[in-house]
């Protein structure tokens, strides 16, 4: 008796909840540390990146309105389906890697949890961040934090599943919809994790994710009109450099790569990735006076 | 019907000009090294008020080396000390306030009622509110020992002079960072005089400079190597080449930019009360104010009884005399700003918008615009969509909830936005759904230094202002 063939998996982009090809046709040999093939995925065109676009900002005012309850219940739900399918995504963190078997269990591990950690965020980040402001009159003045738009994600180059998860979680908690470039050697992980959001109850074009040469996709994102931040994780200096200048055109938020040295995904992250991508709103309105008169409350 | 005021012009007797002025670096008066100096005028008369050196790059060197300086202590003074140094401050700008607003009229053009009742007090009260911080900070959200950065190179624009140093220099200072600041061309003179109420604080030197110069000196300040913090309010333009200059540095950077606020009065307003508002909004300091209400989307049912209201009320205001307390209109800072009100105006009645001015007397000498107002203006017109910065209103119309909110949002500012309307729920809905950073409901132009204050998309990033201040100035 033979042997059987595995079926193998066609790696495809996830863009607007729909899973497309690169509309230029073009694919990329993806390989583990080795050399070794190991699927063929999507070389993402400067269109693919545009379509992604509009599928961010059509994506944009339901999830920055939905309730901060609501997105912590998805970002919960999208561990729930990753802690089904650890084994797959150990088998490609490993090949991705090169980590041993082990390792790479708890570098998925960890990254499941993350998604639990910014689950709980979402509806404490504006009681943390926001708050009233005892103004010198009679006012009512109320700041709040508010996403800020649509948001280009670099995803890190080495760490292709645990710094994948760091950079989209925070993004995604405070309501802000995201286009994620993939890490441009590992970029399965993340293919993957387009499968899983597909089946969170996430809505389609919340998280967008491509696949190919990261300055290819990242400089047009960069210098659209319609994108409000970026996130330079994945670029190094002198990329991050070029794409901070084009994003200086709108003037969108950049979250500038940390220096190589400091970068531990590992480490329990501060607020400052959703602090980064948000907006604060402050509101006033007069309160008027009752009982001027001083004689009672 | 005109009212008859007979002058009340308050005194310039009490502010004592210099006939010329040197840069503030290390804690003394000196030349600029290629010995280059502009003139300040007055532009409401158009004399010349004194003559003022004009910073180089090698003056922004020395500048920012006597900061780097100064760092090392003053960021290891324990932050009650360095608060001690900022109540300091906030009192003596309160000591010194009628001379200051004397001073920041003559320089600017602004009226005295304004100096005196808003800038100053609010001057004061921000070194007032952050000098509470400096010894605080661990308690502000950002960590247990949250560090300065260093350096602040910090670039302030001419339309609230004294408000805007306070506004960059006490957080900065209370932080723990040392600061070389360039106002604006026209307006250096109230900096200067800062200058000599840190001497009279006992500030050590070196941890607050002033450079006065044009853009090229703020330019070099913001490209010095050994900056470690950028802060600059002004154009969105200026904004985005330092947000270009500073890409691929560690520098941090924080922008406060133009802005384009739609002010919307619902057909339940208080008539009588929107109308204040708008008229604060739109003609406040002329005009000349980022957070400007300077577009009207009035709801369709009321916009005749509101505009006639509107009219009514601006033949009232005064222009004239900015040290005369009854002046409602001061003059306008420059003559270069005074063309741009212009040919924008101008403009807008070439594009067929239909412009009205109250009948309105301008005086013979020094920069003047009318109060103006503009109705049939759509969203594509040139003065819908551009800071005039003058005191111009452009009038659009909507007629529901949805349709306000899309026209204000059509905009590629977000600094501020005013709601008018009785119902509670509406306003909470509105503003939800605004994209801005400030939303003033049935009020505007309120400001205060416990409130941040900044914008959304082109109108920059950061806040200014409250607890959230405190972060443009941390390594956080």
């Amino acid at each position: 008796m033979s042997e059987r063939l595995t079926v193998f998996k066609t790696y495809k982009l996830y863009v607007g909840g729909k899973f497309p090809r690169s509309e230029s046709g073009r694919v990329y040999e993806v390989t583990d540390k080795k050399g070794n093939w190991l699927a063929n995925v999507p070389l993402s065109s400067r269109k693919d990146a545009r379509d992604a676009v509009v599928a961010a900002r059509k994506a944009f005012g339901g999830w920055a309105g939905a309730t901060a309850y609501n997105r912590g219940q998805i970002l919960y739900r999208i561990a729930e389906m990753l802690e089904g399918r650890r084994e797959q995504f150990a088998r490609e963190v490993a090949d991705a890697e090169g980590l041993s078997k082990s390792k790479a269990a708890v570098v998925v591990d960890a990254a499941i949890d993350r998604w639990v950690w910014y689950a709980g965020w979402t509806d404490k980040i504006a009681q943390v961040v926001g708050g009233g402001n005892p103004v010198a009159g009679p006012f009512f003045n109320l700041s709040s934090p508010e996403p800020t738009g649509v948001v280009t994600v670099l995803a890190p180059q080495e760490s292709s599943f645990l710094g994948l998860v760091s950079v989209i979680a925070p993004v995604i908690a405070t309501g802000n919809t995201a286009i994620v470039i993939a890490s441009e050697k590992s970029p399965l992980p993340a293919l993957s994790l387009g499968e899983v959001l597909a089946t969170s109850d996430l809505p389609g074009g919340v998280v967008n994710i491509l696949s190919g040469r990261t300055a290819e996709i990242a400089a047009p994102l960069a210098a659209h009109q319609d994108v409000n931040a970026i996130d330079l994780a994945g670029a190094d200096a002198v990329l991050a450099k070029e794409l901070e200048i084009a994003a200086a055109d709108n003037l969108k938020r950049v979250l500038r790569p940390q220096p190589v040295d400091e970068v531990d995904w590992s480490a329990t992250p501060g607020i400052d990735r959703m602090t980064a991508f948000l907006e604060t709103k402050t509101v006033w309105h007069p309160t008027g006076s009752l009982g001027a008169s001083g004689s009672s409350y | 019907m005109a009212f008859e005021y007979a002058p009340a012009p308050e005194s310039r007797a009490i502010v004592d000009i210099a006939p010329s002025y040197g840069l503030f670096i290390d804690g003394e008066f000196t030349e600029a090294a290629d010995g280059k100096v502009f003139k300040t005028v007055s532009p409401s008369t158009e004399e010349v008020l004194s003559e003022i050196a004009q910073a180089g790059p090698e003056d922004v060197d020395r500048a920012v080396k006597a900061a780097r300086k100064a760092f090392e202590k003053w960021s290891a003074l324990p932050g009650s000390e360095r608060a001690k140094y900022l109540f300091r401050i906030a009192r003596i700008i309160q000591e010194r306030s009628r001379e200051l607003a004397v001073l920041e009229t003559l320089d600017n053009g602004k009226p005295i009622k304004e100096t005196r009742d808003a800038d100053l007090p609010l001057v004061a009260a921000h070194f007032f509110y952050y000098a509470g911080w400096a010894d605080k900070l661990d308690h502000a959200g950002f960590g247990t020992d949250p560090r300065p950065l260093g350096v602040a190179g910090q670039v302030i624009p001419w339309n609230f002079p004294l408000l805007m140093l306070a506004w960059k220099i006490a957080p900065a200072l209370a932080t723990g960072n040392t600061v070389v600041l360039k106002p604006a061309e026209t307006t250096p003179l109230s900096a200067l005089f800062f200058a000599d109420i840190c001497r009279q604080a006992g500030l050590p030197k070196g941890v607050v400079n002033i450079l006065p110069g044009y853009g090229d000196t703020g330019a070099a300040l913001v490209a010095h190597p050994d900056v470690n913090k950028v802060a600059f309010t002004g154009s969105t333009a200026v904004g985005k080449e330092i947000a270009k200059t500073v890409a691929g540095t560690r520098k941090k950077l924080t922008l406060e930019l133009g802005g384009k606020g739609a002010n919307i009065v619902f057909d339940d307003a208080p008539i009588d009360q929107a109308v204040e508002g708008i008229v604060n909004g739109i003609f406040f300091n002329q005009g000349q104010v980022c957070c400007a209400g300077s577009r009207l989307l009035v709801q369709e049912s009321i916009q005749d009884e509101l505009l006639d209201s509107l009219k009514r009320r601006l033949t009232t205001l005064r222009l004239g005399d900015p040290l005369d307390k009854n002046t409602d209109i001061g003059a306008i800072n420059s003559e270069e700003q005074l063309s741009r009100i212009t040919s924008l105006v101008e403009q807008g009645e070439a594009e067929g918008a239909e412009r009205w001015s109250p009948a309105c007397e301008i005086p013979s000498s020094g920069y003047w615009f009318a109060p103006t107002l503009f109705t049939n203006v759509t969203q594509a017109h040139r003065i819908a969509r551009d800071e005039i910065f003058g005191p111009v209103l452009s009038v659009l119309t909507f007629r529901t909830p949805d349709e306000a909110v899309a026209k204000a949002n059509n905009t590629q500012y977000g600094l501020s936005a005013g709601i008018w309307t009785e119902k509670g729920s509406r306003i909470l809905a509105v503003a939800n759904k605004l994209r801005a950073g400030v939303v003033w409901s049935n009020t505007f132009n309120k400001f205060d230094p416990t409130s941040p204050f900044g914008g959304y998309k082109e109108s920059g990033f950061g806040r200014e202002g409250g607890r959230h201040g405190l972060e443009a100035y941390l390594d956080v």
